[in-house]
């Protein structure tokens, strides 16, 4: 797999560089058969490519509206930095939050504490994210977010591709819930995909996030 | 097209038909009216109708808005000239509903609607709303939907929904669409 690294000539003093679509830590087929290759190689190279590409674009458009002082421009293309930046953001980490199997251990150490501490256990935890995550209504992603004022685990969704942090949570683990991350091989039954995903949780990823976080 | 009937618009008839049940507020409403209410009613019903009350209502639209390609004749002489008023051509029209349908981001519907001055307007909805429901979507009477949701395409186009919305047209049903006309 390559990345597809785009440079762009913004036009604009602001340092911002253009998003590159991260590369897989693993292969596309290292998740089957809880993820099959298909949605992998669909999921990376379509879904999250448009998000990148899509996002460049709009920041180059905001870049060319901001220079000329064109606010109505600028305010109208948010929505389209937001969609994008949000999947791009979003996609970014999920790939990291997943393993293969082989690679995943259980939560250990402040991880391990803190779901117990919050949630009682960690099946308890996955039972609550699984039915937030199950409920979304469209299109979205399931969160386990640590809040930064109360020091504890949460869960929450968000709508469409609105990052972890418009719930006020740093992002731990984010399951996408959209259709095209599991329709090929889960159809319409998302709960079957909700239970078995969580064979490919990267918990040492989830914990380094946590220690971040604190 | 069997997931999505016998399988998602299933779900969404049991879903609405249990909320029925639950809830006196909604008894004895047809699904058109409870869509139109949805925006009024208590948080605790309001959802489910959005979401299962719309979505069977969209669903039992969309099936009607197709049949086989080539089975019906077109748009009528009425529908064309309201087209070609409020739009320019029936291309033109085409060219805007497949951008509203294409540019609706997440799950949703694109809409061809008839507003009540008589004008075509299209739009396009998130989730499960529809134009029927006041206060929550541009009114307007529905003409033709299509849904964009990625169950609705797929299993056959994958990430290609610019693709599925070219093809929609070869299966609208004019018969149909031409009888949604005030």
């Amino acid at each position: 797999m390559t990345s597809a690294v785009r440079r762009s000539a913004f036009s604009t003093s602001r340092a911002f560089s253009a998003a590159a679509l991260p590369d897989l830590p693993y292969d596309y087929n290292a998740l089957a058969p809880i993820i099959s290759p298909e949605i992998m190689e669909l999921h990376h190279k379509k879904h999250h490519a448009a998000y990148v590409t899509n996002f460049n674009i709009a920041m180059e458009k905001y870049a060319d509206a901001e220079a000329k002082g064109d606010l109505a421009a600028m305010i109208a293309l948010q929505g389209a930095i937001k969609f994008n930046g949000g999947g791009h953001v979003n996609h970014s980490i999920f790939w990291q939050n997943l393993a293969p199997v082989k690679d995943c251990a259980p939560p250990s150490g402040e991880l391990a504490s803190s779901i117990e501490a919050d949630f009682g256990s960690l099946d308890a935890m996955i039972t609550k994210f699984n039915g937030s995550a199950a409920g979304v209504q469209g299109s979205g992603w399931g969160w386990l977010g640590y809040n930064k004022e109360t020091g504890k685990l949460q869960i929450a969704t968000t709508a469409n591709q609105d990052p972890c942090s418009t719930t006020g949570l740093v992002p731990l683990l984010g399951i996408d819930v959209w259709e095209h991350a599991y329709y090929l091989q889960y159809k319409n039954v998302r709960p079957d995909y909700l239970k078995a995903v969580w064979q490919v949780v990267n918990w040492s990823d989830v914990g380094a996030r946590l220690a971040a976080a604190k | 097209m069997n997931i999505h009937h016998t399988k998602h618009h299933q779900t969404y008839v049991g879903n609405i038909n249990k909320a029925v049940e639950a809830n006196d507020i909604l008894k004895g409403k047809s699904i058109e009216e409870l869509c139109a209410a949805a925006s009024a009613l208590p948080p605790e019903c309001a959802t489910v109708v959005r979401n299962s009350g719309g979505g069977h209502w969209n669903h039992t639209f969309f099936w009607q808005c197709m049949a086989a390609p080539g089975s019906t004749n077109g748009p009528s002489a009425e529908l064309k000239a309201k087209i070609d008023a409020s739009f320019g051509s029936i291309d033109e029209m085409k060219n805007k509903f497949n951008a509203a349908a294409a540019g609706r981001f997440g799950s949703g519907w694109a809409w061809l609607g008839q507003q009540e001055d008589g004008t075509l307007v299209i739009t396009s909805t998130a989730n499960q709303d529809n134009p029927l429901m006041a206060g929550i979507a541009e009114p307007c009477v529905p003409l033709l939907g299509l849904d964009v949701w990625e169950h609705a395409y797929y299993l056959k186009y994958q990430n290609r929904r610019p693709e599925y919305i070219a093809n929609f047209w070869n299966v609208v049903n004019w018969d149909y669409v031409n009888g949604n006309l005030k």
